[in-house]
């Protein structure tokens, strides 16, 4: 029989724990338990044949750090064949149904962002460990111990393209339930089930008893097999001897519990012995295996949680989209990552619970760039992503590097739209928008929509992707060219609800296209819409009334307890406040309200005195008679040790709430843009993912009137070069924490000289010194934020 | 001796408001940076997660050379510190890593919180390496010398890779270590502390 035909029908017993064995047998902290394959193979082999002895169905080949960061390509190959022939050797003294895994620990390195492995270095890595696993002979795959859902994320891919095998996937959780960079258990099913592993679940951290949280977690919202493998417990230190806190008797009680429970796959994990798995299997004897049941959740996730649509209605910000928005092209096209990220900030701010990523825009490198921001948004927000193309390259890209299970926008009833997204969604999990549209149009009916929503379903299913990973659109088009364009869409609505049992997802504002006061209709359609049973709404969260909409909904639902979500955001839907100063807000002795603001660090009153001022003064004249005195008051007090750093980058922020006051205000009254200025390029360089003082310098430098064009961080010399040589920047600031990265900075001073020998180059960062500058080629260096602000003086004209 | 790697979790250390402003190059406290500054520690309230992984080595040596059994390194300065030693704790503390993520996230809206923040994260790990000195004094009996980081003096930053090698912090407690020898999360420390038992002379 098949592994999987096993798993099929039967609780399957793992192994315990390959630690604690072999430190008895004398492995010490730091050595390789690996190497042992090689240096130590009967003990190896007597270790895996007591755990068939004591009743494991499977066992692990001793290959859970196997991986070419830690081995040289030709060691590794001897280690995992040995590995695997060890517990082979093992089980051909037993009969029946016993089968040997490849066993997956994490690499020991983080992923990027948060580290400084790249997520196909880490699919690189364990693909060479499952090759040489399959090529040897083992019969499944187990990813275990993982605590970072991006990693677990790589082992998986690897797993699936190197191999057919069926995969285990195991992850640590700690006390709090979560992995160690944030994933609760719904994210990690909805990740792991989304791209096809066979079984998931748990092993580690902690005995049985502290890990009922998560398997209850885990059962609630799985759909396949649940596979769990504790600890014995905690160590502690006992007449100088490592000791577990729970008993092998202890242990199967609490396991034979789990398995009433509905688990299906037991074992052990550290401080766990064959003792221990011999105690579990006669605990679990007898007892029948619980039927494995489909949750039909329609549910995304981030690296951190799970969305689940179907219950209290989901929004989807859809600001981060160029379509109509000048400034955003201008950004998308200058590279300028930090404001599409303010959008996304801006959007989590105001309550959504999915951002969109459309960067679609003619002249750009679709593919990178949708990618890029994709990594960059994730690295600073915790919302799943609406991965929004209709480049099918740019989508697979992003769906690879996306961090947990994605929203996909969009596929539709066309042939050729869902020959291209549902192998994609099957390779890397993912609930498509499916837009009900199909070669001949958009019907003008609910019959013709539903029977497009059908089709797409047929379709799905014949790739193996089910009903619940769809969301449905049955678009929302404009009222004002026809009357009946909301009800046919109010009625697939509910249709697709009733008779598909389907999810479904609107553009909400189509509808008002044309009107005047568009909002109103927009939140009436919302409303009407959710009472249809709409799911999703990809909508813009700034919109007051659709956000009434929202929340009145929710509280008269009964989905909002004790209207506290009501409550809480009650006073956002009345009406703005005036603009008039607070009249209390005390002004220092010969400044001015708006000085005052600033020097000492207050932003929305800055904001607001700014309004107050542009309604009777020209804006140059409150830059030059209010701002710029100021700043210049608060950087002259940094540079005399009589200012603090979070007291000038409060101030900074304040004056910043005052320029954007203020170019809002001129944008209204001219064109006003960074046209015709003298660009200062700024850029964390190549390999380097610290930015905060790179941010620092950019809020600084904008403060004193400088057009600063941000390319963001671990950004490549070529890049920067071609920026520079683009907008002819006479001005280029590089900055690099670490000592390994300051090589990219040389590099790319270097071909800085060679292609834009008209460009000065100042450069800063931790790691730097004025000699060490020097020495690779800078015209410059600054030692702080200020520094680079006087240096850009005397080197540039401002406006 | 007991040479095997124990995990201890922590509650929340008491916090010196005193500290974070000093960390965050702050010597005079005003309204708003105090408001500013209360407003970022009520944020990280639920933000940490307090967690150390440590063993207890013997140590044997003779002037700059000191061998602790799974791995040996020559520094002066460390020498100096352990004398009279004759074993000592390695330990990695940790606040985790979500803090981590926040600063990245406000360094893109607000500087001056993210510079708070880091100050924050500081006074965090510094008090629980603290808190954890205090517990290992308690623990061992004898008297403990004050803690000594890579990096500290002449003990380079690549005795880093050894004390990993030893600890394997990634599985135990989510610290790692990355090509420039920097910890992540970043508010994690590790260091040597050396013990002292009564009438022994250890470390010559």
């Amino acid at each position: 029989m098949t592994f999987s035909e096993f798993l099929k029908t039967n609780t399957v017993l793992l192994d315990g724990g390959m630690g604690t064995p072999l430190q008895e047998k004398g492995l010490v902290p730091g050595e390789l338990p690996e190497r042992w394959n090689l240096t130590h193979p009967d003990e190896i082999v007597a270790i895996h044949k007591a755990y068939f002895e004591a009743g494991s169905h499977v066992v692990s080949a001793n290959t859970f750090g196997a991986n070419s960061l830690k081995f040289a390509s030709e060691e590794l190959d001897a280690v995992v064949c040995a590995a695997v022939t060890h517990a082979k050797t093992a089980r051909d003294a037993f009969g029946g149904d016993r089968y040997v895994a490849l066993d997956i620990g994490p690499t020991g390195k983080l992923l990027k962002p948060l580290g400084d492995l790249d997520f196909e270095d880490a699919v690189s890595v364990f693909a060479e460990t499952v090759k040489l696993g399959d090529r040897y002979g083992v019969d499944l795959i187990l990813i275990e111990t993982m605590n970072d859902a991006y990693e677990t994320k790589a082992a998986l891919l690897a797993a699936r393209e190197n191999s057919e095998l069926p995969i285990l996937v195991t992850n640590a959780y700690g006390a709090d339930g979560k992995l160690m960079t944030g994933a609760n258990p719904a994210a990690m099913v909805a990740l792991l089930e989304g791209m096809g592993a066979d079984a998931v679940g748990l092993n580690c951290s902690l005995g049985p008893k502290d890990l009922r949280g998560v398997v209850n977690a885990l059962l609630e919202v799985s759909s396949v097999p649940l596979v769990v493998k504790p600890n014995a417990g905690l160590p502690r230190s006992e007449n100088g001897k490592t000791v577990f806190d729970v008993s092998a008797e202890a242990f199967a009680r609490e396991m034979a519990d789990f398995v009433r429970a509905g688990v299906r796959v037991v074992g052990g994990c550290c401080g766990t012995t064959p003792e221990y798995i011999c105690a579990l299997r006669k605990a679990v004897e007898g007892l029948p295996p619980a039927p494995i049941t489909d949750k039909a959740r329609t549910v995304i996730s981030s690296y951190t949680h799970a969305v689940e649509f179907g219950a209290a209605p989901i929004l989807i910000g859809e600001r981060i989209n160029p379509t109509g928005k000048k400034r955003f092209k201008e950004a998308l096209l200058a590279g300028d990552m930090d404001y599409i990220l303010g959008e996304g900030i801006r959007q989590a701010d105001k309550g959504v619970h999915v951002l969109d990523v459309n960067v679609g825009l003619p002249g750009i490198d679709e593919v990178s760039v949708l990618t890029r921001t994709v990594c960059e948004l994730q690295a600073i927000l915790s919302l799943p992503l609406q991965i929004d193309t209709s480049d099918v390259q740019a989508m697979e890209a992003a769906l690879r590097r996306y961090n947990g299970k994605a929203l996909i926008n969009s596929v539709n009833g066309k042939a050729e739209s869902m020959a291209a997204v549902f192998p994609l969604m099957k390779k890397y999990g993912g609930v498509a928008v499916a837009l009900t549209l199909d070669e001949n149009g958009i019907p003008d009916s609910a019959e013709g929509r539903v029977a497009i929503a059908k089709k797409i379903l047929d379709t799905a299913a014949s790739y193996g992707i089910s009903g619940k990973d769809i969301l449905f659109d049955p678009l929302a088009m404009t009222v004002s060219a026809d009357g009946n364009a909301a009800r046919v869409t109010l009625d697939s609505l509910r249709r697709i609800r009733t008779e598909l049992s389907g999810k479904t997802s609107l553009g909400v504002s189509n509808v008002s296209f044309g009107l005047p006061a568009r909002d109103v209709v927009n939140g009436a359609f919302f409303l009407m819409a959710l009472e249809n049973g709409l799911s999703a709404a990809i909508m813009n969260p700034h919109s007051a009334e659709m956000m009434k909409a929202y929340y009145a909904y929710n509280a008269l639902n009964g989905q909002d307890p004790n209207c506290a979500s009501y409550i809480a955001h009650a006073d956002s839907f009345l009406a703005v406040t005036s603009l008039a100063p607070v009249a209390t807000a005390s002004v220092d002795d010969g400044k001015t309200a708006l000085q005052t603001a600033i020097l000492r660090g207050l932003k929305e009153q800055a904001a607001r005195e700014t309004a107050v001022l542009l309604e009777k003064e020209e804006p140059l004249t409150i830059v030059e008679t209010e701002i710029i005195p100021a700043l210049n008051t608060v950087g002259e007090g940094f540079e005399k040790k009589t200012v603090y750093l979070p007291q000038l980058l409060m101030s900074a922020e304040a004056a910043k709430a005052a320029f954007d006051g203020i170019k809002a205000h001129m944008q209204k009254h001219t064109a006003e843009t960074n046209e015709g200025k003298e660009i200062f390029v700024l850029a964390t360089v190549q390999g380097d993912i610290h930015d905060i003082g790179k941010n620092i310098v950019k809020l600084l430098l904008e403060n004193y009137g400088f057009a600063v064009l941000d390319l963001g961080r671990d950004v490549a010399p070529e890049q920067i070069v071609e920026t520079v040589v683009r907008h002819q920047a006479p001005l280029c600031g590089l900055s690099a924490l670490m000592t390994t990265t300051v090589p990219a900075m040389e590099e790319t001073i270097r071909q800085l000289r060679q292609k834009a020998p008209f460009c000065r180059v100042i450069v800063g960062g931790a790691v730097l010194t004025e000699e060490y500058a020097r020495k690779i080629g800078a015209d410059a260096y600054a030692k702080d934020a200020m520094g680079a602000v006087r240096y850009a003086e005397s080197m540039l004209k401002k406006n | 001796m007991d040479t095997g790697v124990y995990v201890k979790a922590y509650d929340a250390p008491a916090l010196s408001r005193r500290d974070i402003l000093r960390y965050a190059g702050c010597r005079e406290e005003t309204p708003e940076v105090a408001a500013l500054l209360g407003t970022c520690l009520r944020e990280t309230a639920e933000c940490f997660s307090y967690r150390v992984c440590f063993c207890r080595m013997p140590i044997t040596g003779d002037g700059e050379l000191l061998d602790f059994g799974v791995f040996s390194l020559r520094s002066k300065d460390l020498s100096k510190a352990l004398l009279g030693c004759d074993s000592v704790f390695l330990f990695l503390a940790t606040v985790g890593i979500s803090l981590d993520s926040l600063i990245a996230r406000y360094s893109k809206t607000s500087p001056a919180r993210a510079c708070l923040l880091q100050a924050i994260g500081t006074e965090r790990i510094e008090s629980l390496c603290d808190a954890f000195c205090r517990d290992m004094a308690a623990e061992s009996g004898g008297e403990v010398c004050s803690r000594f980081s890579p990096g500290y003096g002449d003990l380079p930053l690549t005795v880093q890779k050894d004390v990993f090698s030893v600890l394997d912090p990634g599985r135990r407690i989510g610290v790692y270590l990355n090509e420039s020898l920097l910890m992540v999360p970043t508010k994690s420390v590790t260091a040597f502390v050396g013990i002292r038992e009564n009438g022994n002379r250890g470390v010559k």
